[in-house]
């Protein structure tokens, strides 16, 4: 199953579900990462973590353990 | 008296709407139970409003007391009285994301008014604020932060609402399924008859309670949270539904997409992987540096003013008890508080612009990566970094970060750092003690003066990393490090400028009057009983018969020296040199030590007069150099000298780091617990150095 962080930048895909334990999955869902939302990388850290994505139009950054916990469907 | 509760997502203006609806003059509290800002100011317009400014906060989903706060406003369940209006801060250009945090005031019967800020930077993509309001069913208001364009508009709104007055029903937009309608049921039951009787409290507890950090929920709530027995589905449903609602009823009445172009530009330079990290680089220059050197001249400032103002007191007051403790304990003391409040000014200065020209969450985002290494994120990196000048307005900066547990675990490591007030300790000691030779063609000198930064770096590193794993309260959950990237916007001088000034505010009430009270106490143990020891020679008979003004000076500085000698913190030095003779150290460098507590600095002056020779340190340089014990080797070795700067660097011998961490934690458990182990960590570095050393033979 693909996660957001094998995702190539600017690549739009749709969230399918998050992962992980029931507090730290609620606040991504509650930031509007629900299922069937948008979503692409914009931009990789200079020193290669953490990721800039742009969610709802808006920009919110999350370290890559975080994103492989986000699975996505082209 | 009647208050609003103003409430918003981050980043969406929320601080320049409070000032403008109040003017800015704020009475600045703490929540009760946990350590944020209760900031709350009269609306200009109706004096007998109260605004509550909330902290910033994506949901009323908590986990932590910090998180709860948003909920406990705005219904009420602190204690104080439920707000008669919630303003809800909805930035146009995030308008599905902060309408969230409305839906769930609404479902939980909390009066809104929106207050629709960002309008003027969305441009085409904002909502028509009139459709906006019948789609939500509350008072629409667009307002510009910045200007103040539509802030009466909101004032008047806000007075309409409250004098309103009548009761506002929950307004729900979800039917729940069957299984989460039962789970519900069962925890409405629990709610306790102080708590509003709603769904959506009991969907709140549903999804908060259980593996939390949560103050003042029932235990009845509790046990029926447990019968219930949430799972993870439940919040798919709930903010699923939500956000489905958002996406078909609100979504298309923004008419263009946000137009990101000027800030992808300006990032593409910021966050550039070379560039990006040079201009990081400079900007991280300028801000150290103006805490470290370019303060130094108002530093100064203060000091000559209250040199002058203690130089003034004792022409005025009459020789004796009085006189030293109106100079040295209270002109002192006083001195000693304000001579912070340059680099406090200036740090929260640039974290003021920084933050809000959107600079801090990029920090935070180039930086975290290093910082995770620590089991810290990005945020630390300002405060650290800043704890290489002073830990005061360092452990200050760390409201910036949004969790207690890391501002906890970065307060318990700035003290590390090695801050300014070290470096004359380091000095005099590298001065007197150390060869001069050269290696490399670099002076040995100025390798251990590089030397001891590494050493502190390393060292902070370290007690970052085992601390996150070893204290319980410090262990990190697994919570997402979410930072959002808003767009950036010109700051605003007046909104940095308050902040400025409300922060020095704090400082001088809370942690000014434990420094003040502490410096006090330090100099009456080094002041007390005033006496001569037995069979001391007549030294105000010798000085008044001095030949010369050079004798005089020097029979000043040996009668200074044995009054402090015979005072009770010189007994109390003797009486712990036991304890501190494993580490190569004699009773006087532990009155130094106790003198210290000031402020680091003071190592050199109380050193001074304890060896009689005033507060020439050229003087004293030669004086520690030439010291010998009984068998006629010197008492102060290199090696005492390493050992002596090992113990600074890792001791917390600093009584206004301590309050200040007090102040920022809210009690005395997490000073008590950095003096407790900076002290075991410094004494036991110490004496292996020390120890070793003496093995090795050096």
């Amino acid at each position: 199953m693909l996660t957001l962080a094998e995702v190539e930048r600017h690549a739009k895909v749709a969230i399918v579900a998050v992962d992980g334990e029931r507090g730290f999955r609620r606040r991504l869902l509650e930031l509007g990462l629900c299922p069937g939302t948008a979503v692409a990388i914009t931009n990789i850290a200079p020193l290669g973590d953490p990721l800039e994505i742009e969610v709802r139009g808006g920009r919110l950054s999350i370290r890559k353990d975080e994103a492989a916990q986000i699975r996505v469907r082209r | 008296m009647t208050t609003v509760a103003l409430l918003g997502n981050p980043n969406t203006g929320k601080t320049s709407v409070w000032n403008r609806l109040t003017g800015g003059s704020a009475k600045v509290g703490n929540y009760p139970g946990v350590t944020v800002e209760r900031r709350v100011g009269a609306l200009r317009k109706r004096p007998d409003i109260e605004v509550v400014d909330v902290p910033g906060a994506y949901s009323l989903v908590a986990r932590s007391a910090d998180e709860q706060i948003a909920l406990d406003v705005a219904l009420g369940l602190d204690g104080e009285p439920a707000p008669a209006v919630v303003v809800v801060c909805v930035d146009a250009t995030q308008l599905v994301r902060s309408l969230y945090l409305l839906l769930q005031l609404q479902e939980l019967g909390a009066r809104c008014v929106v207050a629709l800020t960002m309008a003027d930077e969305a441009g085409p993509a904002a909502p028509n604020a009139t459709e906006l309001a019948h789609v939500l069913g509350c008072a629409v208001v667009p307002v510009v932060g910045r200007t103040g364009v539509g802030v009466d508009a909101l004032a008047s709104a806000i007075v309409t609402a409250v004098d309103a007055g009548a009761p506002a029903a929950p307004i729900v937009r979800w039917q729940p399924s069957p299984a989460l309608a039962a789970q519900i049921a069962t925890v409405r039951a629990a709610l306790p008859a102080t708590w509003p009787q709603t769904d959506a409290l009991a969907v709140w507890a549903l999804q908060c309670v259980g593996d939390d950090e949560l103050i003042r929920v029932p235990a009845e709530v509790r046990a029926a949270v447990a019968r219930a027995a949430p799972t993870a589905a439940l919040d798919d449903e709930v903010i699923a539904a939500r956000y489905r609602w958002l996406d078909e009823q609100v979504a298309g009445l923004a008419k263009a997409k946000v137009d990101r172009r000027r800030t992808a530009r300006v990032d593409r330079v910021l966050l550039h992987r070379g560039l990006g990290l040079v201009i990081f680089g400079a900007v991280m220059f300028v801000l150290f540096m103006s805490l470290f050197a370019w303060s130094e001249p108002a530093i100064a400032a203060v000091e000559t003013a209250f040199g002058w103002l203690g130089d003034g007191a004792r022409a005025v007051l009459p020789d004796g008890v009085i006189e030293d403790f109106v100079v040295d304990g209270v002109i002192g003391g006083v001195g000693s508080v304000v001579v912070f409040l340059p680099q406090i000014l200036l740090l929260f200065f640039f974290l003021g612009l920084l933050e809000d020209f959107g600079y801090l969450a990029r920090v935070a985002y180039l930086m975290d990566r290093i910082m995770r290494t620590m089991k810290l994120s990005g945020r630390a990196f300002v405060p650290m970094l800043s704890g290489f000048a002073c830990a005061v307005p360092a452990v200050m900066a760390t409201r910036t970060m949004e969790r207690q547990r890391d501002r906890i675990l970065t307060m318990l490591v700035i003290p590390l750092m090695t801050c300014s007030a070290r470096l004359p300790v380091y000095t005099l000691v590298i001065a007197a003690l150390f060869p001069s030779h050269t290696v490399g063609g670099l002076s040995t000198k100025s390798l251990l003066m590089v030397g001891m930064y590494g050493f502190s770096l390393v060292t902070s590193l370290v007690a970052a990393w085992v601390l996150a794993r070893v204290v319980k309260p410090l262990r990190a959950k697994r919570l997402p490090f979410v930072i959002e990237l808003p767009p950036y916007r010109a700051p605003r001088m007046r909104d940095v400028v308050r902040m400025m000034g409300t922060k020095t505010w704090a400082f001088l009430r809370e942690a000014g009057t434990v420094i003040l009270a502490c410096t006090i106490a330090l100099w009456a143990l080094l002041y007390f009983p005033r006496e001569l020891p037995a069979g001391s020679p007549d030294y105000d008979a010798q000085i008044a018969a001095a030949p010369s003004p050079e004798a005089k000076a020097e029979l000043e500085h040996a009668r200074d020296g044995a009054l402090l000698e015979n005072s009770y913190g010189a007994r109390l030095g003797h009486a712990i040199e036991p304890a501190i003779a494993p580490l190569g150290f004699d009773w006087k460098i532990g009155v130094g030590i106790i003198g210290a507590f000031a402020a680091r600095e003071v190592f050199v002056s109380t050193l001074g007069v304890i060896h009689g020779v005033g507060d020439d340190e050229g003087s004293l340089r030669k004086h520690l150099a030439n010291e010998r014990k009984a068998d006629g080797t010197p008492r102060y070795t290199p090696l005492v000298g390493l050992s002596l700067m090992v113990f600074f660097a890792l001791a917390c011998q600093c009584m206004s780091t301590l309050a200040v961490i007090k102040r920022e934690t809210g009690g005395y458990r997490w000073p008590l617990f950095v003096f407790g182990y900076m002290t075991v960590l410094a004494w036991v570095s110490s004496f292996l150095v020390f120890q070793i050393g003496s093995l090795l033979g050096y």
